[in-house]
């Protein structure tokens, strides 16, 4: 797929990756030898009709690709984009096995913004259907499950406690991987389906779960992500230098702190800047330094390459913008100068032992090997937890240790009339998984309220209690 | 979209504004604060509850233009706009239920020590209240203040009205003569807090100041806010504001307050505005 030059692009927020055209979408189209029984489907968390909607490209109907896709999948040019497909529908491709895998998440990326750029006929509204469902939280998670309620006819309110929708889509993954005005256009498709939006509601402070209930919603899916960032708890972390990879793509994204003073929100960005995680965040935040002007931009993690969690094309599209590397290597301390600014960061030399837990070797600290990266800007990229607030005021409402949402098969919590799914569940995880979750919460809800409104005669009987 | 309903000019550079926010006003307590984005390409800045009116829907906001965003709100005239308000945020104050507890407020600190005064006040506390400013024109609320305090003590660095010195100084002053406070509420710069933590330190009286850190999101998904309290990290958005003030690293808090100065400069330039208050 053609890219814009590593040396230009470092410059600039615009998307790194173009897209096929239509001759090169229809030339890797035909390359799908429409297996009898496509096992690439059985990859995708949101099963779309992957040969299907391929044939329709090969035979030059892209908007009738486009909206095939869309039967299952609400977001397809976000997930065309951020899929890690080599995990999923590509994984299992029969071409994989001798060749290359068809470019499924490129193809389908081409097919959705075939449909945005000749423009969107949302589908007919079906027939509305008794009962009335509040989603918390406008990611990944809640778009998907809000948009198949809607799409049955369900009653729908997304509450999302910033001021725009999206979740990560909107505040973590960068303009020049996934374009705003591409996560607008999809969300506003969700919105087409008859999904009502509420931003700046915080479920747990603003409202609580149970005054959704109160409120006259018959069922509550939880979306609300894991936006809680962890640190290290080392000496110096609260230095001024020092963010959350939360805050650092927050300000950047978000608040478009690149365009400061266009925009108001300012970021801090050093000569020599240090981000600690091998993660996608990692990727996007180190690729995001660069762009913010740093010379000097680190991917500081404690395995070894073959470890690390980020998507293999993204690291490579890193190493292309010349962002430096040290592997076996874990920070032990961050040093200020006498004004309580980073000047340094004080790491030690790993090597990894047996395996844990994850099957990945566990990195071991080699003795009296620490020496010092000279940065001014540290960014701590090293995972994120389930925020705790809905758990805290939810009565009822279990939760692991970790922050993780107690849930069932299909999504149901601890709570009667409460389903909950994707990161609040998981963890940080994929959007795709997340939609994935989404889309099986929807199925049982949509029984649920079958069955509660199952007497109910439409109107002239007692409308049921939750 | 949230409506002005009604806007004071306090002071030359502090105004009080009442804005519509049904769903703030349902649930905040003495203690939350909001985060406001006044416009599209706006920042979001956090601001205290000074007051709130469950009935009518609304809050009151009270803020000193101190750079670009407050001044740009500072603008705002009664049917006006406010594009985002969100809230309430932050854990409400754990007031006392019976006692004597001084309310402490300097500057622009007087306005997020008002609604836990009142809270106090009106649950049979005895309140006594020490306000200032650096002048008398600064001064804010002083009424508001009088209405929910059973003594008020009012203090100028300038001696223009009121006791000539800092609110500190009077707390001092009050504790050498033998007053007893349960418990004492100190809102304000955060040297001030500090002042009024160390004078209670030595007679063990408990503490609570507010710390106003720099927050983006205020709801714990970043961590711009953190503070050392009793050197444990704590974020302000979600593990305060209040804190106790003998156990917060005012040394960092000053610093980590100071991260965008030049910054803000900038943004104050580029848009062509007047200089900040200070």
């Amino acid at each position: 797929m053609p890219t814009q030059p590593a040396a230009e692009r470092v410059r600039n927020f615009q998307e790194v990756a173009l897209g096929f055209d239509a001759g090169l979408a229809q030339q890797e189209a035909v390359r799908c030898i429409q297996c009898k029984k496509p096992v690439c489907i059985q990859g995708c968390p949101v099963n779309v009709k992957i040969p299907e909607f391929i044939q329709l490209i090969a035979d030059g109907d892209f908007s009738g690709a486009a909206r095939l896709i869309k039967e299952t999948n609400n977001l397809p040019a976000i997930c065309g984009r951020v899929c890690p497909q080599e995990e999923q529908c590509e994984k299992y491709c029969v071409l994989g096995k001798r060749f290359e895998p068809v470019a499924i998440g490129r193809l389908e990326r081409f097919a959705a913004d075939w449909e945005l750029k000749e423009g969107v006929t949302p589908p007919a509204r079906p027939e509305r259907k008794p009962g009335k469902v509040a989603v918390v939280g406008a990611g990944p998670a809640g778009l998907t499950c809000a948009g198949d309620l809607a799409r049955r006819g369900y009653e729908v309110t997304m509450f999302e406690a910033l001021h725009a929708p999206g979740g990560v889509l909107i505040y973590g993954i960068p303009e020049f991987r996934l374009p705003k005005a591409i996560v607008q256009a999809e969300v506003e498709y969700v919105l087409s389906l008859g999904v009502q939006l509420v931003t700046n509601v915080i479920v747990g402070r603003t409202l609580t779960v149970e005054d959704l209930f109160q409120d006259g919603y018959d069922a509550v899916f939880l979306g609300t992500g894991a936006g809680l960032p962890k640190f290290m708890n080392i000496p110096g972390e609260n230095l001024n230098g020092v963010y959350s990879a939360n805050e650092w793509l927050t300000r950047t994204n978000l608040m478009k702190a690149y365009q400061f003073p266009s925009w108001d929100t300012p970021i801090k960005v050093g000569q020599r800047v240090a981000v600690v995680g091998g993660g996608n965040v990692a990727m996007d935040a180190v690729r995001c330094a660069l762009r913010l002007g740093a010379a000097e931009a680190t991917i500081v993690y404690r395995r070894s390459r073959q470890e690390m969690p980020a998507r293999a094309e993204e690291v490579d599209h890193a190493e292309h913008e010349q962002v430096q590397f040290k592997f076996l290597c874990n920070p032990t301390r961050v040093l200020g100068n006498e004004r309580g600014w980073v000047e340094g960061l004080e790491c030690i030399c790993m090597e990894l032992g047996e395996p844990d837990a994850s099957g990945r070797r566990r990195p071991v600290e080699v003795k009296g090997s620490e020496f010092v990266l000279d940065v001014d800007t540290v960014v701590m990229a090293l995972g994120t937890s389930p925020n705790p607030i809905v758990a805290q005021t939810t009565p009822g409402l279990s939760a692991h240790r970790w922050g993780g949402l107690v849930v069932d098969g299909t999504g149901l919590t601890s709570k009667a009339g409460v389903w909950a799914g994707g990161d609040a569940v998981t963890g940080s995880a994929t959007v795709i998984l997340a939609m994935g979750a989404g889309k099986t919460a929807a199925e049982a809800m949509v029984k649920y309220l079958e069955e509660k409104y199952r007497t109910w005669n439409g109107g002239g009987g007692h409308r049921p209690t939750p | 979209m949230h409506r002005i309903v009604e806007k004071q000019v306090l002071t030359p550079v502090t105004k009080l504004l009442v804005v519509d926010a049904p769903l703030v006003a349902r649930r905040c307590e003495p203690g939350q604060f909001v985060i406001v984005r006044v416009a599209e390409a706006g920042e979001r800045i956090p601001l205290t509850i000074a007051d709130f009116q469950r009935s009518a829907g609304t809050v009151t906001l009270v803020f000193q233009e101190v750079g670009y965003t407050t001044q740009v709100l500072g603008t705002k005239e009664e049917g006006d706009f406010i594009l985002d308000v969100v809230g309430p945020l932050g854990v409400p104050a754990e007031l006392l239920a019976e006692g004597r507890v001084a309310c402490i407020g300097g500057g622009v600190g007087v306005a997020p020590v008002y609604p836990k005064a009142k809270a106090l006040y009106q649950s049979g506390v005895e309140v006594v209240s020490i306000i200032g400013a650096r002048s008398h024109d600064l001064l804010i609320m002083e009424d508001m203040m009088q209405a929910v305090s059973h003594q008020l003590h009012v203090c100028t660095d300038d001696g223009s009205s009121g006791y000539h010195g800092f609110v500190t100084a009077k707390l001092q002053q009050l504790l050498e003569a033998g007053e007893k406070f349960d418990e004492v509420i100190a809102v304000g710069p955060l040297l001030m807090m500090r002042a009024a933590a160390e004078v209670t330190r030595s007679r063990g009286i408990k503490t609570l100041v507010s710390l106003n850190s720099i927050m983006v999101d205020g709801t714990g998904m970043c961590g711009a806010c953190r503070v050392t309290v009793g050197g444990k990290t704590q974020f302000c958005c979600v593990d305060g504001p209040m804190f106790d003030g003998h156990q917060v690293d005012f040394a960092e808090a000053v610093r980590r307050s100071l991260m965008y100065q030049e910054e803000e400069k900038t943004a104050l330039l580029q848009c062509g505005c007047r200089g900040g208050s200070e």
